[in-house]
């Protein structure tokens, strides 16, 4: 199984469960760098996805909690390189498939060729790069298409359909459904019509399609039951590591049935 | 050098930006894919109306009745006397709201207006665009709130008295660097949120497709009005133009009509602060690499983990670590050279310009005649244009602890 076959196979494996998957998010390094590999390997052993935060002095898709973990984290000296080779260290491989999530500076000045082939090394299976549209994507696709790794796709609730069925057909590992207009986190509850809006999405999507920005628990993970195969958890996980609560604790609560 | 010279001769005949929104290789369109209708949208009104003949008659009537276009050219006698060359001053400080910034608000808010935007947002750095912003706005009934970095709210304090009088909401950015590239994360910020119904009206020619563009044909008036006026005055073109580059809205709209004219020597100057050391400049051409900030690929000041830098200069409008992509293309093509002026030498053109012409220039053109008296030195004799893109009123926090500390 190719890396970004493994992201839609733990997702399909937690709709067998009867649950849509859970994709966790943690800015990596926050809120302590030498916390990190402890940090990941609990997350990971309760979601089914983990979403790596690559940490941006400029993250202009993300709201205050993840601008506030985005700085805290490049304070510590977090970098995309000390990342990948923290990564790398960990021994035996986490079996919970491992995307990072990176705005495309840090990616450009690491060098996409050399990413490719570090990512995979380090046991990663993907990424997800909130300013790189579909149309700006295509070298960052081949590099990454080559190792097997995924380019996460996002649309909005502004994308037209046409173009939806466009980013749809290079669909790789999951498809991000963004359900608000706006950045990451707000606490504004679903739009009314996400439902609809989400059900298109799948109408076109050939992977399983994950919902994002602005999940905070329960509420609208019953609000979405049926129609996503997944939500992305992102601002809420870090607001509660930053009240020292527990990550997994938290993520095992949202779920009926316990992931094996 | 001939891939160069193909891009050069690419540019000249009007093929950039080309479909997508590249001038070669810089420019493009890096935004979250909640902003890409609106940017199509916003491409789609600028070939709809940008070259209208009633959009044109529209702008060109409120350019001439009320911003007072066209501006004057000026030969600076007692400082080309001084500096051994023959200066000429494009006077975009005498425009309405004391900057050239008036002409792309302008245009952008009837654009806005046209596309049936129900409100403005805005950055701003020293305050200029946001002062031109909230006037155009008022003028036009537009609702207007405008992005301004703490730093920046402090040390152009007038300005943002005057942009509140002129009806606009100044929103402080307190996250990042608190200065302009900050103000811009949190204006593009607000613009995610309502796509569709905001039209974020952009101040430099920076950001993704359609931006660099819509910001250059706004602006390029300034050269067009001085090239003609200079021709009129001496009947051929000046030896060379020069203008400050900080995200590059007055410079392009000063050098684009000079560009074809091979014999017109074209000479950007960058805010050198206190030197060449990281994080003690924002020179992004003279010190940058290639990178990606505000949704175009362009020369940025950044780590080698490609983590943006921060900036310094004295003058607020060239506190950024990016640059318009279209200055990235002349800068590699070799057409435009592109210098540094630091902090220092700035302050004291200030005071010349002051005590030989009676002008007070804003820091920013500061640095723009700097460079000019250093041309003046090597080519004694020579023509220069100096774009003069604003008045240095909003400075006076700063001069009064620099310039007239020095002197009670």
């Amino acid at each position: 199984m190719s890396a970004h076959e493994r992201i839609s196979a733990a997702i399909r494996a937690a709709n067998a469960r009867g649950d849509p998957a859970l994709v966790a998010y943690l800015t990596a390094g926050f809120p302590g760098r030498e916390r990190f590999q402890t940090d990941l390997r609990r997350i990971a052993g309760a979601a089914d996805v983990v979403e790596i935060g690559v940490p941006f002095t400029d993250p202009m898709a993300d709201g205050v909690t993840i601008q506030r973990s985005s700085r805290a984290a490049l304070e510590q000296g977090v970098s995309l390189r000390w990342i990948l080779t923290e990564l790398d260290a960990i021994r035996p491989r986490l079996a919970t498939p491992l995307l990072l999530m990176s705005y495309l500076n840090p990616l450009l000045a690491f060098g996409i060729d050399s990413l490719a082939s570090a990512a995979e090394r380090a046991g990663v299976t993907g990424f997800i790069v909130p300013d790189l549209p579909f149309d700006e994507g295509d070298a960052v696709h081949s590099a990454l298409t080559a190792r097997g790794l995924a380019l996460v796709q996002m649309v909005t609730p502004v994308t037209s359909e046409e173009r939806l069925a466009r980013i749809c057909a290079r669909g790789q590992g999951f498809l991000y459904a963004v359900t608000v207009t706006g950045t990451t986190g707000r606490n504004t509850g679903m739009p009314t019509d996400v439902t609809g809006y989400l059900d298109t999405v799948r109408r076109h999507a050939t992977v399983p399609v994950c919902a994002g920005f602005g999940i905070r628990g329960r509420e609208q993970l019953t609000q979405l039951r049926g129609h996503v195969d997944g939500v992305v958890i992102g601002s809420a996980l870090v607001e509660l590591l930053e009240q020292g609560g527990d990550p997994a604790e938290w993520l095992r609560s949202l779920r009926s049935a316990p992931r094996p | 050098m001939s891939t160069n010279s193909d891009a050069l001769q690419a540019l000249i005949a009007g093929r950039f930006p080309d479909t997508r929104g590249r001038f070669g290789p810089f420019g493009g369109r890096y935004v979250p894919e909640t902003l890409i209708p609106a940017l199509e949208r916003l491409a789609e009104g600028v070939r709809t109306h940008l070259h209208d003949t009633e959009f044109r008659q529209a702008l060109g009537s409120e350019l001439a009745t009320w911003v007072g276009r066209p501006t004057a050219l000026t030969y600076a006698g007692r400082l080309s006397a001084e500096w051994g060359a023959h200066i000429w001053l494009k006077r975009e400080d005498l425009a309405h709201t004391g900057a050239h910034k008036i002409n792309n608000a302008l245009g952008q808010a009837l654009l806005a207006q046209r596309l049936g935007a129900r409100r403005i947002v805005a950055e701003t750095g020293a305050g200029q665009h946001g002062v031109a912003t909230a006037a155009a706005c008022a003028r036009l009934g537009l609702p207007c709130t405008v992005y301004m970095g703490a730093i920046d709210m402090e040390r152009q304090s007038p300005n943002v008295g005057r942009m509140r009088l002129l009806g606009a909401q100044v929103v402080p950015v307190t996250s990042g660097d608190l200065t302009l590239r900050a103000a811009i994360d949190e204006a593009l910020r607000e613009w995610v949120s309502d796509p569709l119904g905001t039209y974020y009206l952009l101040g430099s020619a920076v950001g993704p497709h359609p931006y660099p563009y819509l910001v250059r044909e706004l602006q390029a008036i300034i050269g067009r009005e001085a090239r003609a006026q200079f021709q009129e005055a001496a009947a051929r073109l000046p030896d060379a133009v020069i203008a400050c580059v900080g995200g590059g809205s007055n410079a392009i709209g000063m050098f684009h009509a000079f560009v074809p004219d091979r014999g017109v020597e074209i000479i950007g100057i960058e805010a050198g602060g206190r030197g060449a050391m990281l994080g003690g400049n924002a020179a992004t051409l003279s010190f940058g690499r290639p990178g990606v900030l505000h949704g175009s690929y362009s020369m940025l000041l950044q780590d080698a983990d490609g983590q943006i830098q921060e900036t310094h200069s004295v003058s607020a409008g060239l506190d950024y670590p990016g640059v318009g992509p279209e200055h990235a293309l002349l800068a590699q093509s070799g057409r435009v050279r592109y210098e540094t002026a630091g902090d220092e030498e700035s302050l004291a053109a200030v005071r010349a310009l002051c005590e030989l012409e009676g002008i007070l220039p804003a820091l920013e053109s500061a640095h723009a005649l700097a460079g000019a008296r250093r041309w003046a030195r090597a080519h004694a004799g020579g023509t220069v244009v100096v774009c003069l893109s604003g008045r240095g009123d909003k400075d006076m926090p700063t001069f009064q602890q620099t310039l007239l500390a020095e002197r009670p």
